[in-house]
């Protein structure tokens, strides 16, 4: 039997509640297949599952709010077979606070203390496609009623509403702050603040900068999109991330994790791309294995990751696989930033804005587009000399643009 | 197209990328990514936007002409002329 336990959806989350199953009993599973959607404080998460079999039994509830490591379904390895049913109620189930929380989201009235010990403060079970139309519409999500399980609300529930709705109530609704955004906000600033504070507390961060020419990656780049139909256009962001990844290969001490009191080193290199949300707060999902994709596939992941972490719909893996992140302010940021690092991780990268600024070289004077890159890092486990020969390293890379490619 | 209607879809397709514009408080002869919070990402889809609605090929050399509502609506407009 498996046990199907809720992953870490990234180290500054240690709880999330089920928003819905996308599996039933007696389903097969594969590799990597998303099987239930699960809220965080900072997004909903696709939650993916790394083994192979066939559901037997699903635990979590709809509702439950469960801690990282909670075991939400069993499920059955290829040639195992279900064991005897103890009676018309399945298998052993613990009777925990999973039950009230669905009767709260029906329209009796349960015992009080059931509520406030199942019902996740302040959120209601809200399909994130419903979380997203609702937000495109402007659509005050309290007002709805939900119809789908358990009370859930719907796609359906909030497209009803918006045909429902009369035109001045729309404008209302569109200037009003919807309730649960408002209380998601403050929730990301919490965990943020908590991520940030324990960085903070515990990592013994360094910093080192470089200036970095870019006309030679900028003059490549423009080259190359002049010759590229415009939806497959690329952003000088993506070669600089390649270029992060390429170099981070020669200087494996800043792509890992800080755990148990000893560094762990992590083959893949996945860059954690810190995306600013609409609403304040922000999140860095990964993209995995950076150091290998070429240049137009990484663009077209990093367009999927933004636009999906915008809406909402980020996947576990990329929630809890970042091997490092990388923070560009991009043209409307300043000159520099030195990030504070997301602990398990043990390095920052971060790019200021592109600007022509002059450039002394040969004796001579002129004028560059020029980036400061820079590397927080942690000092238990590298140097300030390490982390200056990375910066070189990196800007060697970019000098090399072609290179970047494939 | 007149300008008004070019305008309209420029408008909503910017509030495709920033649903939180109020669109009656931009001024249209000020630099629209001063007024609207557009990183590179946003404003390569904003492009990208006005391209698959108006079915008009933006060069990147061009992408800095565009800075103001108004230079976006004059751009476009030549455009549609041309083609």
């Amino acid at each position: 039997m498996i046990e199907f336990k809720l992953p870490s959806l990234g180290s500054d989350m240690d709880e999330g509640t089920l928003l819905e199953w996308k599996v039933g009993v007696g389903d097969k599973v594969k590799k990597g297949q998303v099987v239930a959607i699960v809220d965080t404080t900072k997004a909903a998460v696709d939650v993916e599952i790394w083994q192979e079999g066939v559901v037997h039994e699903l635990i979590a509830e709809i509702g439950q709010k469960l801690p990282v490591g909670a075991v939400m379904a069993l499920l059955l390895e290829a040639g195992e077979t279900a064991p005897a049913k103890v009676g018309a109620g399945g298998t052993a189930k613990p009777v925990t606070a999973a039950a009230p929380a669905v009767a709260a989201a029906v329209p009796i009235t349960p015992p009080a203390a059931a509520v406030v010990a199942a019902a996740a403060p302040g959120r209601r079970m809200i399909s994130p496609a419903a979380r997203k139309h609702a937000e495109e519409q402007g659509i005050d999500l309290d007002g709805i009623t939900g119809t789908g399980p358990h009370g859930a609300v719907t796609l359906e529930d909030v497209e009803n509403a918006a045909a429902a709705r009369p035109a001045p109530a729309a404008e209302k609704a569109a200037i009003k702050p919807a309730e649960p955004q408002a209380s998601r906000a403050a929730d990301m600033r919490k965990t943020i603040a908590a991520a940030m504070s324990r960085s903070k507390r515990e990592i013994p961060h360094y910093y080192v900068s470089e200036d970095i020419p870019l006309a030679k990656a900028l003059a490549w780049l423009q080259a190359a999109n002049a010759q590229r139909p415009m939806a497959e256009r690329l952003l000088p962001a993506v070669l600089l991330l390649k270029a992060v990844a390429m170099a981070l290969k020669r200087y494996p001490e800043l792509n890992g994790y800080w755990r148990d009191g000893g560094f762990v080193p992590v083959a893949a290199i996945n860059l954690g791309v810190a995306i600013s949300l609409r609403q304040g707060g922000l999140i860095a999902p990964a993209l995995l294995n950076a150091d290998g994709k070429p240049l137009t596939l990484l663009m077209q992941e990093l367009t999927d990751l933004v636009k999906r972490t915008r809406a909402g719909s980020l996947r576990s893996s990329e929630m809890n696989e970042a091997t490092i992140t990388v923070t560009n302010l991009g043209d409307q940021g300043s000159q520099a930033v030195f990030g504070v690092i997301t602990p398990p991780q043990v390095a920052l990268v971060g790019f200021g804005r592109v600007a022509e600024r002059p450039w002394a070289e040969n004796g001579g004077l002129k004028v560059l587009p020029v980036v400061t890159a820079s590397l927080s890092a942690d000092h238990r486990i590298s140097d300030g000399h390490r982390g200056a020969l990375f910066l070189i390293e990196l800007n060697e890379l970019l000098q090399r643009p072609e290179e970047l490619e494939k | 197209m007149t300008d008004a209607e070019i305008r309209a879809v420029a408008l909503a397709t910017l509030l495709s990328i920033a649903p939180e514009v109020e669109v009656d408080e931009l001024r249209d002869d000020r630099t629209l990514r001063s007024q609207v919070d557009l990183d590179s990402m946003d404003w390569l889809n904003f492009l990208l936007g006005l391209h698959e609605k108006l079915k008009v090929e933006i060069p990147e050399a061009d992408y800095a002409k565009l800075i103001t509502l108004n230079d976006v609506v004059a751009y476009l407009q030549k455009k549609l002329g041309a083609g």
